[in-house]
């Protein structure tokens, strides 16, 4: 591990001018940072250290939304009472992320700049890859791409994204807030995050000096009733294979308003839109219905050698995360 | 050793520590730049709070808690396994909450408690935790064992330790390869007994 200075910083307006230099980089809980830096994958010259900020890991819940401090930990807005009530898809990704130690580590900001766990991109012994070093070209367009995107990928990186509360906060249209030292902007969420092109190094719009302040979640009958399936090769304690993120809004049984966005599907979280609009009016009990629905929102699926599997694998997620959500499952 | 480690001690140990803390403008930190040795070469003054007690360290400032724990200080009841974050073994108490030594810089601990396995027990009296584990035979090698019982001791006090169940899911982050996952469970539910929780 390259050497680096270490500072803390105690409000934000010092972060913003400490990282608007190149070579600084903000430290948060550190399970990505720390293991990319044993890794060699980054190398920064400058860590801030923002854990002493106060009042920058809030969780703020009124009538219209939710707002949730870029450096509340997983685990505390898991915990959150108002959260879970209201905003169960959010509490349920969470909880089915990473460990316990982790969660309490991690914080909100950090888990959206989560970068993929594609193992040639982690490779102890660096290997081809355009994310880890750009222009080297990818290993897994020969190799193993069993865990690799349907949608939005490019020649130069299929790889997906891990986060799962950032499948959640895709559903519930969640907008994330940032600041630099030129001033704020709100980032929808769906933008925030990239697809590969040929720049696949970049995995958000967020600009050099960029740094999140907080996640806000507008209310909704949907957002209360929402779910997190969540399908991985484990029990517990693993990343994502797909997974589905949903909130429903019935009137009676037929659905009136429906979100859906999938996770390890691409390298952003994949808002399923065709699929929502094809649902409007569908009795939530008609399962032939829920599935033809979803079928057609698969137009531009592009599985590759090994990761075929996913398609059903998912599509079969989309309807049971809708049927529990909707209490017939 | 395989060669992948030697390589990465390569790596951690090739370049010279050019190390320093600061606080940002007029904002305080307790942790100072105190130079040491030769030219461009500095380690970082860390004071750290472990089991009650304080810590003065000259450190360089790529350590991370659990190396600082059992290189510098000693207390090598917390393990190391695979220094990713990835199996428990590490797992300590900062400000009473489980977190994992290999993913904290030692500098970033500052000013915190730290709780190890060492400051578990009452003096010669073992933590009901530690005592439903000897009971429940909840180890074979035991290297797994400290980072478990510091995970369960956090997972009963968090309310997650009612059902078996729920011990499975909030005791996965700790793996154990010898797999005395049932035992552990068992000690984990009867310790949460015994405590009334
Ligand atoms: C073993 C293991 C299993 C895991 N399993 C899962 C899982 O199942 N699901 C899942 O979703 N995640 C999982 N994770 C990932 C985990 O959630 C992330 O590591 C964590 O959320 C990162 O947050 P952090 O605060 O530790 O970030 P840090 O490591 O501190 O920072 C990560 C990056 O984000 C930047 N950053 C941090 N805060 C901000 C901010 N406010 N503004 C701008 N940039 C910022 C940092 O500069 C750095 O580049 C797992 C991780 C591990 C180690
Ligand atoms: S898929 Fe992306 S991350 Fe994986 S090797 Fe290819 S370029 Fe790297
Ligand atoms: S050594 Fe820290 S989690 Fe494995
Ligand atoms: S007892 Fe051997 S690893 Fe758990």
């Amino acid at each position: 591990m390259q050497s680096f200075t270490y500072a803390r910083a105690s409000a934000l307006p010092d972060v913003l001018a400490a990282i608007s230099q190149p070579g600084g980089i903000i430290l948060a809980g550190g399970t990505e940072l720390l293991n990319w830096m044993k890794e060699g994958i980054v190398a920064p010259e400058r860590l801030v250290d923002i854990n002493g900020i106060s009042g920058l890991d809030r969780i703020e819940t009124a009538d219209r939304g939710l707002r949730i401090g870029a450096l509340a930990r997983m685990s505390d807005v898991a915990g959150h009472e108002a959260v879970a009530r209201d905003y169960p898809v959010i509490a349920e990704a969470l909880l089915k992320s990473a460990s316990q130690q982790i969660r309490n580590m991690a914080s909100m900001g950090g888990n959206l700049m989560q970068r993929t766990r594609c193992p040639y991109f982690r490779a102890e012994i660096e290997l081809p890859c355009n994310k880890r070093r750009p222009g080297s070209g990818c290993s897994a367009l020969a190799g193993e791409d069993r865990g690799m995107a349907i949608f939005g990928w490019s020649e130069a990186c299929l790889a997906t994204h891990p986060s799962d509360v950032a499948v959640a906060l895709a559903a519930l249209d969640a907008v994330v807030q940032v600041a630099s030292s030129h001033g704020a902007r709100d980032i929808p969420f769906l933008d925030f995050h990239r697809l590969p092109d040929d720049a696949p190094e970049r995995e958000t719009v967020l600009e050099p000096g960029e740094v999140i302040t907080a996640i806000e979640v507008p209310a909704s009958p949907a957002a209360r009733r929402s779910h997190y399936l969540k399908i991985r090769e484990r029990a517990s304690y693993e990343f994502a294979l797909v997974s589905a993120a949903v909130g429903l809004e019935l009137e009676g049984s037929e659905i009136s308003d429906v979100r859906i966005a999938l996770g390890g599907m691409a390298a952003k979280p994949w808002r399923l839109s065709a699929a929502e609009q094809a649902l409007h009016g569908i009795a939530i009990s008609d399962a032939a219905a829920l599935r033809r629905a979803v079928d057609g929102a698969f137009g531009d699926a592009r599985p590759r050698r090994h990761n075929g599997f996913k398609v059903e694998l998912v599509k079969r997620a989309i309807v049971r995360a809708l049927q529990t959500a909707g209490d017939i499952a | 050793m395989s060669p992948i480690e030697i390589t990465r001690r390569a790596l951690l140990e090739g370049t010279a520590a050019t190390a320093m803390i600061t606080a940002l403008p007029d904002h305080g930190a307790s942790a100072q730049q105190t130079p040491t040795g030769g030219a461009g070469e500095s380690e970082l003054m860390v004071r750290l709070q472990i089991n009650g007690k304080t810590h003065s360290l000259d450190l360089d400032i790529r350590s991370t808690l659990v190396d600082t724990l059992r290189e510098r200080l000693g207390l090598t009841g917390t393990k190391k396994g695979c220094d990713r974050g990835e199996c428990g073994a590490c797992t300590v108490h900062i400000e009473g909450r489980r977190v994992l030594a290999c993913m904290t810089l030692a500098a970033a601990a500052e000013g915190k408690e730290i709780t190890t396995i060492e400051g578990l027990a009452d003096g010669d009296t073992l933590h009901p935790v530690q005592s439903a584990f000897i009971g429940h035979d909840a180890f074979q090698c035991g290297f797994c064992t400290s980072g478990q019982i510091m995970s369960a001791v956090a997972c009963i006090r968090e309310g997650h330790a009612g059902t078996e169940a729920d011990i499975r899911e909030f005791m996965s982050g700790n793996l154990c390869r010898c797999s005395a996952y049932p035992q552990i469970v068992a000690a984990v539910k009867s310790a949460a007994q015994i405590q009334g929780i």
